[in-house]
């Protein structure tokens, strides 16, 4: 990586590390290598580590004896910080509170591409776990030259190694003599084993929950810097829309307090010393602006069928054995077609990013899930090289997925650009977020299957027609939203990545005759991707058949399921919800419903079951209890664990019941939270979460699981209280849909 | 149409020059620096802007701040005592690890400390009452319930 000198801690850290060329001995004997079997056998280096192997580039030993852990990921709400700091610290012997966690900033951290996917145990905590053992095993051995003896003759404890019955000490700092780390990973690595965990598996509190509630400045919403000023952007009503004139005299007349305006084609912005100055001249700017009309959105269509209609890109996800006998008419088959609408990731604060362009380095402070990626897009889109734009990563409303974030930066970077030296702070208003983020697709499916005589799945047959899932930057300036106003506009490029649309499409069942087609559409309105991606809408649609199948087959819905799975792990977190809802009852008009989903097919396993309740005389839908069983493998976090899943069933269950992204033919309708309303604490139910901890397995990841779930088990549920299918979302009240 | 605007904030009186029409919000974040209260809609509809009224939980997204003067405000960070000691709804919400992003966390901390102000001891239908105005979106509804009920045991 080309050595730059806008960052002065890392110039510092080059230079530190340019000292001394330590030797790196990678000799085995003499440590304690066979003290304990580890349990975790890595073929390659996890994750990033495998990429970017050199140990600095992932730990810091800092002078006052703590160790700063560099991550190129964000944390989104996830508690990553916390989890990071518990593996480092395992590994390095520390206290918790000696680690410290330098979140995603390019040319400054490692590059990991996206925050996403639930990837962070399993990539991110994975590199610093073997690049913490590591760094343990090298400073015993220096410590071990030092003293001329043998590293199995040393002990190491918060940050100090000692010889074991002599009072010689050393801190890491006096090992390493001001350097820094050298060399690269390799393996063989030794692990801690997990029975000698003190950190990892455990409910470690986060830290930052206490900044939060002292309100210290954690957001790139709080950030401050000596002359900021604010900004505003000017979106055109709708997707295609042009600025066609905007007068700028009858503007500046209404808007005194206006610093500049900046014009680019259609993107527009204006900025102010005052944040409300520069609100009220976003108002004025709306005023002042003619745009040309654009191409319809299908306003009044039943979306459902309305997206079966486009020219779809087919593939074919799996094919085994034959299904025609599905075509044959004896009663044997079900049937059925399952919607979800285009739905919004919704963040509680509008995205917003912080930009400075000065000496000819522009920098951004953004709350990206992907800073690397959104570098490359942005410097493209600037015709800066990409070692001129210095992105770092601060925390900023809870986002699922790609929200505004990297729009919001682009933002705030264009304005930078045209007012170098001053930084401008960009923050969307919540009417550019509702209207302008990407949603999450709309999905259609069309799911069957039937049952032999014994009443087990003999033939099964599904599609699934989805837009792309993921429209991330990607060094796209395309996938920027203001770069498709600019006066050169970069095109959006067309259908992102679409596996996204067909995951979770194969049922995890043992089914002999199979048949899953994904059919890719590029539909009216912007996606990308949201939490799970198509994993939701298709185990929506599979488990909901696999209710239907299991009344047709006339058995107990749990039982039916676990009599089409074998691995034993998926049929462990069935086994454990069945006993979580075992002494549940059942009022009038009450029910209960189920449903499975290992996400992703290869990632953690997820049982949920709901209870509702269901309005005879309204059809209203009231949500009474939600059960997640969860093997998420090995728990770095449990308290972590338990809350992403707790979070994924509420959410979930809003989205299910209530969440639909609406629009007219000129404008997205739905924005604000009285058109696109999500779940309030009067509708949201009790959760119960229960883990089931494999620490001697590789961590799967938490955070998506139990979304997919969630919307089967309640229409599953819904349909026990009320005899009504629902397979539309969202539910909204039963009568609506029956 | 700047001019000054005397506020009694977390204890203090303070003096800003501002358009006496600005949201007290903005004034809060920008001029006196605080960050407890958030954007969130501008539209009073989410609650993450909210602080103390005179005890009562308000939005302050849209409320001119000229309507302020001789009113008593209290943010967030005016909650906690003087000497750092947490308030205790702030403690409660940390020992049940409410939040997951923490941007809504100001609004429901406000909200709580006024519902238990009102509501020494509410019952689960009550808090669930008293928080409606308030939106997330990770899905932490139910630890901040626990929160509260922790909060008013603690009382």
């Amino acid at each position: 990586m080309k050595e730059t000198s806008y960052n002065p801690q890392l110039s510092r850290r080059k230079f530190i590390s340019n000292l001394g060329c330590l030797t790196i001995s990678f000799s085995l004997i003499g440590t304690d290598w066979a003290e304990a079997k580890p349990k975790i056998v890595e073929e390659n280096l996890p994750g990033a580590l495998r990429r970017q192997p050199r140990l600095d580039a992932w730990l810091e030993v800092l002078g006052d004896g703590r160790v700063r852990v560099l991550i190129g990921k964000m944390e989104l709400g996830q508690g990553v910080r916390t989890a990071i700091a518990q593996v480092a610290a395992e590994e390095l012997d520390l206290a918790l509170n000696q680690i410290e966690v330098h979140l995603a900033e390019t040319e400054r951290t490692p590059n990991e591409g996206y925050t996403a996917g639930s990837g962070s145990m399993e990539n991110t905590a994975m590199s610093v776990r073997y690049a913490a053992a590591f760094a343990r095993q090298k400073l015993l051995e220096m410590a071990a030259r030092r003293w001329q003896t043998e590293s199995d003759q040393l002990t190491m404890a918060n940050g100090v190694v000692s010889r074991k019955g002599k009072k010689q000490t050393l801190r890491f700092a006096q090992l390493l003599n001001g350097a820094q780390l050298e060399g690269e990973v390799k393996l063989p690595v030794k692990l801690k084993s997990p029975e000698t965990y003190r950190y990892v598996g455990k409910a470690i509190p986060r830290t930052d929950i206490e900044q939060m509630v002292r309100a210290q400045a954690l957001y790139v919403q709080d950030l401050r810097m000596p002359g900021m000023v604010h900004a505003r952007v000017v979106r055109p009503p709708v997707y295609g829309s042009k600025l066609l004139s905007f007068d700028e005299q009858a503007f500046a007349s209404k808007a005194p307090d206006l610093l500049k305006t900046v014009i680019d084609g259609t993107f527009l912005a204006v900025v102010a010393a005052d944040e409300y100055q520069a609100v009220l001249a976003r108002q004025s700017a709306l005023e002042h602006a003619r745009w040309s009309s654009a191409t319809p959105l299908p306003e009044g269509q039943d979306l459902a069928q309305y997206i079966r209609g486009f020219p779809a890109k087919s593939q074919k996800v799996k094919e085994q054995g034959t299904t025609e006998a599905l075509d044959q008419k004896d009663g044997k088959t079900v049937k059925a077609s399952y919607f979800k609408p285009y739905q919004m990731h919704g963040s509680i604060g509008p995205s917003c990013g912080v930009a400075l362009y000065k000496e000819g380095t522009l920098h951004v402070w953004s709350h990206s899930q992907g800073i690397y990626p959104f570098r490359d897009a942005l410097a493209k889109m600037l015709g800066l090289e990409a070692e001129k734009v210095h992105v770092i990563g601060v925390p900023g409303s809870g986002c699922y997925g790609h929200n505004g974030a990297d729009d919001a930066a682009t933002d705030a970077a264009l304005v930078a650009m045209a007012m170098p030296g001053t930084p401008i702070r960009l923050q969307w208003m919540r009417e550019d977020e509702h209207a302008w983020e990407p949603y999450g697709s709309a999905m259609g499916m069309e799911a069957e299957a039937r049952l032999d005589d014994t009443g087990k799945i003999s033939h099964w047959r599904y599609s699934v027609w989805s837009d792309g899932h993921s429209n991330r930057p990607g060094g796209n300036p395309g996938n920027l939203l203001a770069a498709w106003h600019l006066d050169k506009p970069f095109p959006q490029p067309s259908m992102g990545y679409f596996g996204g649309g067909y995951r979770n499409s194969e049922p995890y069942y043992d089914i002999p005759n199979l048949k899953i087609d994904a059919h890719a559409f590029e539909g009216p309105l912007r996606v990308s991707s949201l939490r799970s991606l198509g994993a939701y809408a298709n185990i929506f649609a599979i488990e909901s058949l696999m209710d239907e199948l299991a009344e047709k087959a006339r058995q107990d819905p749990l039982d039916f399921r676990l009599a089409h799975s074998t691995d034993e792990r998926a049929i462990a977190v069935m086994k454990k919800l069945g006993k979580m809802i075992e002494n549940e009852k059942n009022g009038p008009n009450e029910g209960i419903g189920l449903a499975f989903s290992r996400y992703k097919n290869v990632a953690s396993y997820c049982a949920v079951a709901a209870k509702v309740a269901v309005d005879k005389n309204s059809g209203e839908v009231k949500v009474l209890g939600l059960w997640a069983a969860l093997d998420a493998g090995q728990v770095i976090n449990l308290d972590g664990v338990i809350n992403q899943t707790e979070g994924c069933l509420i959410q979930a269950t809003s989205w299910t019941l209530k969440e639909e992204v609406g629009f007219g033919q000129q404008q997205i309708s739905t924005r604000d939270w009285t058109s696109y309303p999500i779940m309030r604490y009067t509708e949201v139910p009790k959760v119960q979460v229960v883990v089931i901890d494999h620490p001697e397995l590789e961590p799967l990841g938490a955070g998506e699981a139990a979304q997919a779930p969630t919307a089967a088990a309640l229409v599953n549920a819904i349909y026990r209280a009320s005899g009504k299918r629902i397979r539309n979302l969202p539910v909204k009240s039963v009568d609506e849909v029956g | 149409m700047i001019k000054d605007v005397t506020l009694q904030v977390n204890g203090q009186t303070r003096t800003v020059r501002v358009d006496p029409a600005t949201p007290l919000l903005y004034v809060l974040r920008n001029q006196l620096e605080l960050n407890g209260p958030k954007y969130g809609c501008g539209i009073e509809v989410c609650g993450s802007c909210m602080v103390l009224m005179d005890g009562q939980a308000m939005p302050s997204c849209r409320i001119p701040v000229e309507e302020m003067t001789g009113r008593e405000i209290v943010t967030l960070e005016g909650l906690t005592h003087s000497n750092g000691t947490l308030h205790p709804v702030q403690s409660a919400f940390v020992e049940e690890q409410a939040a997951q992003c923490g941007y809504c966390l100001n609004g429901m901390v406000i909200a709580a400390v006024a519902l238990l102000k009102n509501n020494k001891k509410p019952d689960e239908a009550a808090i669930r009452e008293g928080m409606d105005r308030n939106l997330c979106r990770c899905g932490t509804h139910t630890r901040m319930i626990k929160a509260i009920q922790r909060a008013a045991d603690a009382s």
